[in-house]
């Protein structure tokens, strides 16, 4: 019965070995991965840097800001949220913080009299939502750890012509930017209609000689405003994107890395259980032998001295056996 | 006096930084004017580009190849900026398959006449052109 203990034990700390295995290894592949998810941070911040100088410079030297995408409107009755979340599990808290997040806005929401609709990103948000019942519109996901360009323009397209056809007056993008790779936050951001700072503020760059920038446009400047801020758009989605597959990968590094260290602890405390079993079915056969040799030694004192230990094991066999 | 300044040049797509440097030259294509080159002292100018192929003239003599699609140019401050969604340089770009590609979408476009398909053609042409066959004007034509 002891020996049966020790074998079950056995059992459990290799499985818990080869989980701690799994667990180390998705650890190592996260750890690379954040490394290269930042790369691609920093390499679309060119990009986002001069298309946003551009809407600037635009909007100051042209001065058409007409453009629907840029105009607040005045009775906000349905808010478009955009929720990024990762396609697996595995990643700690980093899903369910974004869903609280928006789960909390659109509570805010619906008791202020607003309606919502939500657009999930990640088959995580896309499944929550789901199950629970919320109004749902296009899904997008697949590529949550490792997002592409045309992914971002995508969801771009798709919430500026859900703007445009008037089905929602608000779009708010949620998602986990990526601070470093000890923090990230979960942060709520506008993304269409955009606000007043974000095209105001470009001086027309003046020059170094002082002198304002005149532009020349070709073609005229509120066409090329119609085809910019849609590409502006499409850049804030895509360095979301960038942001939250960065911060999944820093959150399953953490989750991994604890899971790894409870998977060491648990084999040790394991170990240590079965080697007491261990110890005590020894101490069992031990007593057996003794209890055996002293229950001989009352039938006749003379021979005990005589019964050798190969005798007395046989002796506790049989006495294990009659017991079982 | 043309070809002796140099001026700033960042070609830059939101997934990479394709060339930022010193050129004295930078040619490429804009909706519904043409081809336009700039140099060193450029006017501020803004302008949306269509699929071309863009050519950087380098300080050393060399020239550049980028095939574009499409985008946004702007000058201003002596510095030339091109944003595109999609660029790629004409050294990564398999020529043949490129040409296969140009000749497979005109075969197509001459059964049925699409606006996806010729901006695809245009596309196919521009990365052709800047693989180093075939033209860069031939874009222009559809």
């Amino acid at each position: 019965m002891a020996g049966g203990q020790e074998r079950i034990l056995r059992g459990r700390i290799r499985s818990v070995q080869a989980t701690k295995k799994i667990t180390r290894a998705m650890e190592l592949i996260a750890a690379s991965r954040i490394v290269k998810a930042q790369q691609r941070v920093q390499a679309a911040v060119p990009y986002s840097e001069q298309i946003t100088e551009v809407v600037r410079d635009l909007a100051a030297a042209g001065g058409s800001t007409d453009s629907p995408l840029l105009a607040t409107r005045d009775k906000i009755v349905t808010v478009c949220y955009v929720p990024v979340s990762a396609d697996r599990g595995l990643c700690g808290g980093y899903n369910a913080g974004v869903l609280r997040a928006t789960e909390a806005e659109i509570k805010a929401d619906v008791t202020s009299g607003r309606d919502y609709v939500i657009v999930p990103v990640g088959r995580k948000s896309e499944s929550y939502f789901r199950f629970r019942g919320y109004q749902l519109d296009q899904a997008f996901n697949g590529f949550s750890d490792q997002p592409s360009y045309a992914a971002a323009k995508q969801i771009g397209e798709h919430v500026v012509s859900l703007y445009a056809s008037g089905a929602v007056d608000k779009v708010v993008l949620v998602y986990t930017r990526f601070i470093s790779a000890g923090s990230q936050e979960v942060v709520l951001r506008p993304l269409v209609p955009l606000e007043r700072d974000v095209v105001s503020g470009g001086d027309g760059k003046p020059g170094e000689d002082g002198l304002s920038a005149d532009y020349e446009f070709e073609p005229d400047p509120s066409t090329i405003l119609e085809t910019l801020i849609p590409r502006y758009i499409e850049a804030r989605v895509y360095a979301a994107l960038l942001n939250a597959a960065a911060s999944e990968h820093a959150f399953r590094q953490r989750a991994m890395k604890s899971a790894t260290d409870n998977a060491e602890e648990l084999i040790k405390s394991l170990s240590r259980i079965m080697n007491r079993a261990r110890q005590d079915a020894i101490t069992t056969e031990i007593m057996e032998i003794v209890g055996g040799a002293e229950a001989l030694s009352g039938d006749s004192t003379k021979h005990v001295r005589l019964i050798d230990v190969g005798a007395a094991r046989d002796m506790s066999n049989l006495s294990t056996g009659a017991s079982l | 006096m043309a070809d002796s300044a140099a001026m700033r040049v960042e070609v830059v797509s939101p997934e990479r930084v394709l060339f930022s440097g010193e050129a004295t030259q930078v040619i490429t294509r804009t909706l519904g004017g043409g081809e336009v080159a700039f140099l060193a002292g450029h006017a501020p100018f803004l302008a949306a580009v269509i699929p071309n192929h863009t050519r950087v003239y380098l300080v050393d003599g060399s020239v550049l190849d980028i095939a574009v699609h499409g985008g946004f140019v702007e000058v201003s401050n002596g510095k030339v900026s091109i944003l595109t969604d999609d660029a790629e340089l004409g050294s990564e770009i398999d020529k043949a398959h490129a040409a296969a590609e140009v000749a497979r979408l005109e075969e197509q476009l001459r059964h049925e006449h699409d606006a996806k398909g010729a901006a695809e053609l245009g596309k196919a042409h521009a990365r052709l052109a800047a693989a180093g066959g075939g033209s860069g004007t031939s874009a222009a034509a559809h």
